[in-house]
């Protein structure tokens, strides 16, 4: 991504906010949390240090995540993103096909047993189809693995499902990057649909 | 060789929704507090963080952590009109709720009693779950949280309308959007980064 589109505010752009909008005056009341929900866009897509966690990587998770949500404009924003981190084709056409065999209805799982046990609610544990295994590589492998729990039925996570990530290469730090990235999408994306329906109930 | 995980020391896992204090022990190893960097402990924020493991395990990642918590603090803390704090708090305790985050839904279950004054109400969400009678402005607000945290994303113009019935006003319902919408995001890292026990 060029500078000038990591720079424009990215929930503003989603939702369509125009300056002097009644919308933009609602955000500009709560300016700390417009101003880092954009600094937690930079820290995780565009950061001043990538570390162990590539951009082509990163925007492979944020494409995954945000196709697993279905919102159509913040999903193709996300997959220009990983077109433009130097992805190849054959790995950008892998996630698209991930977010197919993936997506589902959340969220599920089971709670420790006990008294919650009867809200316990099965659902689909995700395993990354062979035919994509070569062109998304072990790394991303486990990491949509992982990403597709966080999404749908993060009361499912395990001590295990952080080995899976270990053993795939990923470090703790990369694990807290990933990890970031799934739960702030999972936050941006609501953002922004919130929003939307807001300014279209005007 | 690769990392490994934790093995959290022995503990008693909550089996209920519960508004009592609860610890959260690390499957992943958080940064040791003697070795923080200037940059790492600013990422903390507050000063008394540097105890939690939690924190300290966010901190790997500073600058994800920093723009986290100035977002969190704002969408809870500003007091500049907009939806009451104990409502916010309701928001992020029917999130909690629904996703299944025992630690989050206990903390932010408290904040709103406390500043609602209304526990047992409170304690029926925790007890009962999010479709519990709570009175028709509390049920708006659980309900508008519950539609923003299904995926996909089921809140639409009918949960605006039924806000603004009950006497929220856009920035109050905004409040509502981004509470609900920050505790996906607050949720998703507690839940999948370590787990709560039942203090000593």
């Amino acid at each position: 991504m060029s500078m000038s589109e990591t720079e424009a505010d990215v929930i503003d752009t989603l939702v369509g906010i125009a300056p002097g909008s009644p919308l933009d005056a609602i955000r500009a009341r709560r300016p700390e949390a417009r101003k880092h929900a954009q600094a937690s866009f930079q820290a995780l897509f565009a950061p001043g240090d990538i570390a162990g966690v590539s951009a082509e990587e990163r925007f492979a998770v944020g494409c995954f995540v945000a196709g697993l949500h279905g919102e159509a404009d913040t999903a193709a924003f996300y997959r220009a993103g990983l077109a433009s981190s130097g992805a190849t084709e054959a790995l950008c056409a892998a996630v698209t096909v991930a977010v197919a065999e993936a997506v589902t209805e959340g969220p599920y799982g089971s709670f420790p047993a006990g008294p919650l046990t009867a809200e316990d609610t099965p659902g689909l544990i995700y395993s990354v189809g062979a035919e994509l295994r070569e062109a998304l590589g072990l790394r991303l492998v486990a990491a949509l693995e992982h990403v597709h729990m966080l999404v749908f039925h993060p009361r499912d996570a395990a001590p295990e499902a952080l080995q899976a990530l270990l053993d795939a290469g990923w470090t703790t730090t990369d694990i807290v990057t990933l990890s970031q990235i799934a739960a702030f999408l999972s936050f941006q994306i609501r953002v922004v649909r919130g929003f939307r329906t807001l300014a279209a109930a005007a | 060789m690769p990392e490994t995980t934790l093995t959290p020391p022995p503990h008693k896992i909550p089996t209920v929704f519960t508004r009592a204090e609860l610890d959260w022990l690390p499957w992943i190893e958080p940064l040791a507090e003697a070795e923080l960097t200037e940059r790492q402990i600013a990422a903390l924020m507050d000063p008394g963080r540097v105890k939690s493991p939690y924190f300290r395990l966010l901190a790997r990642d500073p600058d994800a952590l920093e723009a986290r918590t100035r977002t969190d603090k704002d969408i809870f803390y500003n007091t500049d009109a907009g939806l009451p704090r104990a409502e916010r708090e309701l928001a992020a305790a029917a999130t909690s709720r629904l996703n299944g985050c025992i630690y989050c839904a206990s903390v932010h279950a408290r904040f709103s009693a406390t500043y609602s004054k209304r526990a047992e109400d409170v304690q029926k969400l925790l007890d009962e779950g999010v479709s519990a009678d709570l009175g028709e402005r509390w049920n708006a607000v659980v309900a508008a949280s519950v539609a923003l945290t299904s995926t996909p994303i089921a809140f639409g113009p009918a949960h605006v309308a039924r806000l603004r019935a009950v006497g929220l006003d856009d920035l109050a319902i905004s409040d509502v959007i981004q509470g609900a919408s920050f505790f996906n995001w607050a949720n998703r890292l507690m839940l999948s980064l370590g787990e709560p026990a039942e203090t000593a």
